[in-house]
């Protein structure tokens, strides 16, 4: 922190200065190709230096939407930057409950906040009803290399608006028992080959521990697996065209794979965050956890009874000489295109998540795992040596992993209904031990219907 | 005159004294239905906007499976959760009511406490017992060798929401059949001990006719709360996902029509619909009591 923050006030000008330029002429191409896009237009009024001062001197409340805890100690490093600019943080409830309030408010046409926190996948949920402030006039498009690229592709658009800046993020890896894979003489996987042969050895060593739980109901771990195996299930084209494949070749892998384990019942099928889930965790009864990069200082929370029996590794790779990751959860700061205060929001959008003061109290107050480039080599953050995992790097283990994350995946713009199909469709068959791979044909056939029903043209 | 002004004050004083509750009627109750009634008019796509369709959604509706077979799932909790649940509730009434009951105001209470309990707190703490590995339940069939009962599986579901539902409200209808016992006038219960009625024939002749109007009440009061059934399922669908679906009640549909697909509009007539049902389903059974009694 030491080392980072003093040259921050320097390069805060120099960056916006240059942002200005880099964002003019990238609206002036995306101009070129599609003039009626909201993003492409309003980017080509790249705002100037003159304004983002004049703004950010003037007396200004902002409202905030976001669910993290303590964001005080981040709010108040930008208040004393910019003492002008007040920022008052509303807590509207942590993911889906904030969704729904943020869609009434933006329905009805008051009441929307200035700047909200949301979610990497649902984005497109906001872009499609038009309700995000394309960032690059505001000097967003030149941050794109303080982040790590498949946090930077989550939030772009395909005319390169830059509809978020991403805040923290969720590479998946394993955490696995030392002890227990010791005790059973398993050794780490690091193939899903491997994987399921260990699970089936462990479990068969003993019927009571299971090497790995799946949440059969959990979408978004499937999402992370799906992306680290390379599936591309939703891709659109366009703003009403999308392409819809959770049924293709590679989903139908994962389907019978994880399908497979969980008919042979070598491992657990149980809904995740519940009691009797987390009362697993600590007795013993799963081996692992395939979690995301903000998993490790979870755990270490909710299984306390077994400090220092925890280690990481990277996911068990479908080809191991090209190491793959997916990812599951991380938010991202995003600007509602109805603030009356666009510069001053997209200027604390931007500062609360490039700062280097500010971004490495998200990594080392709120343990976010850290979507810069920066904090993701700070000694600092990666240096760290938890107990829990028995003084093992943890930090620069996932750091690693952020940067095997496919920048390509993309997410529907109906993703809640997605997400739904999934539970009723491959989620209950898993857990009922009935075909998976039939499955993703029902959750095919039904997303497709509701997009058709949606006005979209489905590929 | 004086009789005049007395009674144009009189005609200016009735409605005076119901406007504050007309006024409330209106704004929360007939406004929002009527917005709603509105709303179902029409028909938004992400892509495309808002347009009016005229009746196109309770046409979608009636032929929804999904929305028949959450109401069928309500009228069967209906059916047997309602019976089990007033009849506990009335005896509980008629053995308070009988003051051979030791300690009658420590049972009484004890009896209406989960109601007391709000229904999400009640929920997941049902949620708890019922669980398959460290529920209390399951641990005591571990310990006895038992098989492990599985409250949380498709088979048990609906057995299990009747559960937790009676458990709390049978205090509530409890509360209400004891104060119409209560009410009944004394002389009755002389009269009826000189003819040489004994406790059993008293509360046959004398208690249970005189409670139908009580009864009544609890019945509709039912009938409304199985077929409006959303909290508890609602709660237990993180534990059993698999199990309760977005369409396990016909008011969790409506609310995953809403908030999970956006589609407020289909949400607004699927909830007119199921008012409709229930509107129906009160009005036959105050029918065939009404019936019954004017024989």
């Amino acid at each position: 922190m030491a080392t980072s923050s003093p040259q921050f006030p320097v390069s805060r000008r120099t960056l916006l200065a240059s942002a200005g330029a880099v964002s003019l002429s990238a609206a002036l191409a995306a101009c070129g190709g599609d003039g009626k896009g909201g993003g492409g237009t309003s980017a080509a009024a790249a705002v100037s230096q003159a304004d983002i001062d004049k703004a950010m001197s003037t007396a200004t409340e902002l409202t905030f939407w976001t669910w993290v805890p303590d964001i005080a100690q981040e709010v108040a490093l930008f208040e004393k930057k910019y003492p002008a600019v007040k920022v008052k943080v509303v807590n509207a409830g942590q993911g889906g409950p904030e969704y729904t309030k943020l869609r009434t408010v933006l329905q009805a046409g008051t009441g929307a906040p200035d700047v909200a926190q949301i979610e990497f996948q649902y984005i497109p949920t906001f872009t499609i009803t038009d309700s995000l402030l394309d960032l690059r006039p505001y000097g967003a498009a030149a941050l794109k290399d303080k982040f790590v690229d498949w946090t930077w592709a989550q939030v772009s658009g395909p005319n390169g608006e830059v509809w978020a800046i991403p805040q923290d993020t969720g590479p998946l890896g394993m955490l696995y028992r030392k002890d227990i894979f010791d005790q059973y003489g398993i050794q780490v996987p690091t193939t899903w080959d491997e994987f399921a042969a260990a699970a089936r050895k462990l479990h068969a060593a003993n019927p009571e521990v299971y090497l790995t739980n799946f949440a059969a109901s959990q979408p978004a771990a499937w999402h992370g697996l799906l992306w680290q195996a390379g599936g591309k299930p939703y891709v659109r084209s366009g703003k009403s065209t999308i392409a819809i494949h959770v049924n293709d070749a590679t989903s139908k892998k994962l389907a019978a794979y994880w399908g497979g384990l969980a008919k042979e019942g070598v491992v657990g099928i149980e809904p995740d965050f519940t009691d009797p889930w987390f009362a697993a965790l600590n007795s013993g009864k799963y081996a692992t956890w395939l979690t995301a990069a903000w998993g490790p200082v979870f755990l270490s929370g909710s299984a306390k009874s077994t400090s220092g029996k925890w280690r990481a590794a990277p996911l068990p790779q479908w080809d191991a000489s090209t190491p793959q990751s997916g990812n599951w959860g991380g938010s991202t700061s995003a600007v509602i295109k109805s603030t009356k205060n666009p510069i001053a929001a997209a200027v604390f959008a931007q500062f609360l998540n490039v700062d280097p003061a500010s971004a490495l109290l998200f990594a080392t107050k709120q343990f976010f795992f850290p979507a810069t480039k920066a904090v993701l080599a700070d000694p600092a953050y990666v240096g760290a040596t938890p107990a829990f995992y028995g003084g093992q790097k943890v930090n620069e283990l996932f750091a690693g992993i952020s940067s095997t994350v496919n920048t390509t995946f993309q997410w529907p713009p109906f993703l809640d209904r997605v997400e739904a199909d999934f539970k009723e469709t491959v989620g209950k068959s898993l857990t009922d031990k009935t075909d998976a791979v039939t499955a993703l044909d029902q959750w095919q056939t039904r997303i497709t219907t509701f997009a058709k029903g949606q006005g979209f043209t489905v590929q | 005159m004086s009789v005049i002004t007395a009674r144009s004050s009189r005609r200016t004083a009735g409605p005076l004294f119901v406007a504050p509750f007309l006024l409330l009627f209106v704004l929360l109750f007939l406004a929002p239905l009527g917005y709603a009634a509105y709303l179902s008019l029409f028909e938004h796509k992400l892509i495309g906007g808002t347009t009016f369709v005229g009746l196109d959604n309770y046409v979608t509706a009636v032929k929804d499976p999904q929305l028949i077979h959450g109401v069928l799932r309500v009228a069967t909790f209906f059916l047997i959760q309602v019976p089990v649940m007033l009849v506990l509730a009335l005896l509980f009434a008629l053995a308070l009511d009988s003051g051979l009951v030791r300690l009658a105001r420590v049972v009484r209470l004890g009896i209406f406490v989960p109601y007391a309990v709000p229904s999400v707190v009640a929920s997941l703490m049902w949620g708890y017992l019922y669980g398959p590995d460290y529920g209390p339940f399951a641990q005591l069939s571990k310990a006895l060798h038992v098989p492990v009962p599985h409250f949380l599986s498709s088979g048990w579901m609906l057995g299990s929401l009747a559960n937790i539902v009676t458990w709390e409200f049978v205090g509530y209808n409890m509360i209400i059949l004891y104060a119409a016992l209560r009410a009944i006038p004394h002389e009755l219960y002389e009269a009826a001990a000189v003819d040489g009625a004994g406790a059993w024939r008293t509360a046959w002749s004398i208690k249970l006719p005189a409670l139908r109007p009580a009864l009544m009440l609890t019945l509709v009061f039912s009938v409304i709360g199985s077929f409006q059934l959303f909290n508890e399922p609602n709660l237990l669908q993180r534990l059993a996902p698999a199990v309760i679906d977005s369409a396990y009640t016909a008011n969790l549909y409506a609310y995953s029509l809403a908030f999970i697909s956006q589609q407020i509009n289909y949400a607004a007539a699927v909830s007119f619909l199921l008012g409709l049902v229930i509107v129906i389903v009160s009005y036959a059974v105050l029918l065939t009591a009404n019936r019954r009694r004017t024989p």
